[in-house]
């Protein structure tokens, strides 16, 4: 118990730990990448990843900062066309999972990446949909990591993206071809999972040190917690050390080569 | 046969004010050399097609070229928003910009689409997601064979067609490798093209099952290195992330954008 370690990095671990061998995972970029590629680099090194930019089967040394970096592309097995990689990889039902970060959550795991308030007055327009509607509705099963906060934790989400299962609960039932959607959204407070009945998200394990007063106050809806709740496994010293490394090679990658001259101007 | 062009002659020959112009290359070979060349001569009205509007839009939006922009993604990515992007559909500055926003499999299969010579494209795709609610270009069909509910939308057919690619050979034939994207499908799909290379070559070096587009398909080549920077082409330059970073600061106030604007791409001419 005496490895120190921050929230963040509890996160990435827990979610790194989601993933196994044998899986096909379509990776979103962020907190989904590093998790995944930690999840390559300790347990699971023959897990295969796909980024949309049509990357198959691939191995940064480095975390991309975009999609496509060259990296994801010189270490991939083959790259395929945009078109290739939606219609026949990921329709085509080669994906089992779609790991996928988000700005809004809501209590069935809708996910909302377009904007913030009225569509047509929108108070924040975020970048939109992206690859996710389609990851999220034909990948066998979609997991989820986002930092818990009120802001993103909202019982409705301003718009659905990105489905979850509905505004009822009720929006993958009796659709035919759809996968059954999100099994496990991992945050820096705790692990919440649907609901197998209501599919609204629940507790079911909280991170070390962290209380239910801390994701009742970080939820913007009234949060069940499990009657069998536990207490997440604290990360391991080797991936720590592994995440580590990772994050300080892809900062000193992304940092290069020039220099920004007006860093006055850059703010972050 | 493809024309081979100055980057000049190319745009001012082949894009005309309130076109609809596609500008491609997922993450990989973005023709920013030819979006500065846009600004440059100040073309107008332009409806712009791309999936991740990325930089060159966020630049091409700020400059006052676009009434309206289709897309799929429209951030930074890796680092946040497309400041200019914003500002245009918050406060409709420096004009107003209509947006039209689908996902990247909508809009994959409607190039794809495009280039088959098809009105429209048919995907298993939007279930459940509210962006039918505001999009009107996003119906749903049923499959006459099944029965099962598929969304379909319009071909992207535009009338200009925008790409970077790594090499010409002297015939006018361009080779493409590395993250393809949607380069082959949006040069086939568009009335006009024009190509922007590295390089031009005695011979492109192709292995048997490269991307490759015949010369023939193409309306105009221009030579242009560096062409996609700060994005990247395979072989030739690696992606400047540290640029994509500094573009938040630089893009975040009109005064800043004005001035990287002035100093960046109205001062500096094409070749």
């Amino acid at each position: 118990m005496s490895l120190e370690y921050t929230s963040s990095e509890m996160m990435s671990v827990t979610a790194a730990r989601a993933l196994t061998n044998g899986m096909t995972c379509f990776v979103g970029i962020g907190l989904p990448s590093e998790a995944a590629n930690l999840a390559r680099l300790t347990h699971a090194p023959d897990v295969t990843l796909i980024y949309e930019s049509g990357t198959l089967q691939t191995k940064p040394d480095v975390l991309p900062l975009s999609i496509g970096d060259g990296e994801l592309c010189e270490s991939a097995l083959t790259t395929v066309s945009v078109p290739e990689m939606f219609r026949y990889w990921l329709q085509g039902g080669h994906v089992s999972v779609g790991f996928l970060g988000t700005a809004q959550i809501d209590r069935y795991a809708n996910l909302n990446t377009t904007l913030i308030g009225d569509y047509r007055e929108p108070k924040v327009r975020l970048p939109g949909g992206g690859g996710a509607p389609e990851i999220a509705t034909s990948a066998k099963e979609v997991f989820i990591t986002v930092k818990h906060s009120k802001r993103t934790f909202v019982k409705d989400v301003d718009f659905v993206t990105t489905v979850g299962f509905g505004r009822d609960g009720k929006a993958r039932d009796n659709v035919p071809n759809i996968g059954n959607g999100p099994t496990v959204v991992i945050t820096d407070l705790c692990i919440l999972k649907p609901d197998p009945e209501t599919k609204e998200l629940v507790v079911r394990s909280l991170h070390p040190n962290v209380t239910r007063e801390d994701v009742i106050a970080a939820t913007g809806w009234d949060i069940r917690f499990a009657e069998d709740l536990a207490t997440t496994p604290e990360p391991g010293a080797r991936e720590l050390e592994v995440l580590r490394d990772l994050k300080a090679r892809t900062h000193s990658h992304h940092s290069g080569p020039t220099m920004p001259a007006n860093n006055e101007a850059h703010r972050d | 046969m493809a024309e081979f062009l100055s980057l000049k002659e190319a745009v001012s020959r082949h894009i005309n004010d309130g076109d609809t112009v596609c500008m491609e290359g997922f993450t990989h070979l973005i023709p920013f050399a030819a979006g500065h060349e846009i600004i440059r001569q100040e073309k107008r009205d332009l409806t712009l097609i791309r999936m991740t509007p990325d930089l060159v839009y966020d630049q091409m939006i700020g400059a006052g070229c676009a009434k309206k922009l289709i897309f799929s993604w429209g951030g930074n990515p890796g680092v946040g928003s497309l400041h200019r992007l914003r500002d245009a559909v918050e406060n409709g500055w420096p004009n107003k910009l209509e947006i039209l926003e689908h996902s990247h499999a909508a809009m994959a299969s409607a190039y794809e689409a495009g280039a088959a010579g098809l009105p429209l494209a048919v995907l298993r795709g939007y279930v459940g997601s509210d962006l039918p609610k505001v999009n009107d270009q996003i119906k749903f069909i049923e499959c006459p064979f099944t029965g099962e509910r598929l969304a379909a939308v319009p071909s992207i057919r535009p009338d200009v067609a925008v790409i970077h690619a790594q090499r010409a050979d002297r015939n006018g034939n361009v080779l493409v490798e590395g993250i393809i994207g949607i380069q082959k499908e949006v040069v086939l799909a568009a009335k006009r093209s024009i190509v922007t290379v590295e390089e031009i070559v005695d011979d492109l070096g192709a292995s048997v099952n490269a991307c490759v587009l015949p010369s023939w398909a193409i309306t105009a080549i221009a030579e242009a290195p560096k062409g996609a920077s700060p994005s990247y082409a395979l072989g030739y330059y690696d992606r400047d992330n540290a640029f994509y970073k500094e573009w938040d600061g630089i893009a975040r106030d009109r005064e800043t954008f004005q001035a990287w604007l002035k100093n960046n791409v109205f001062e500096k001419g094409a070749a």
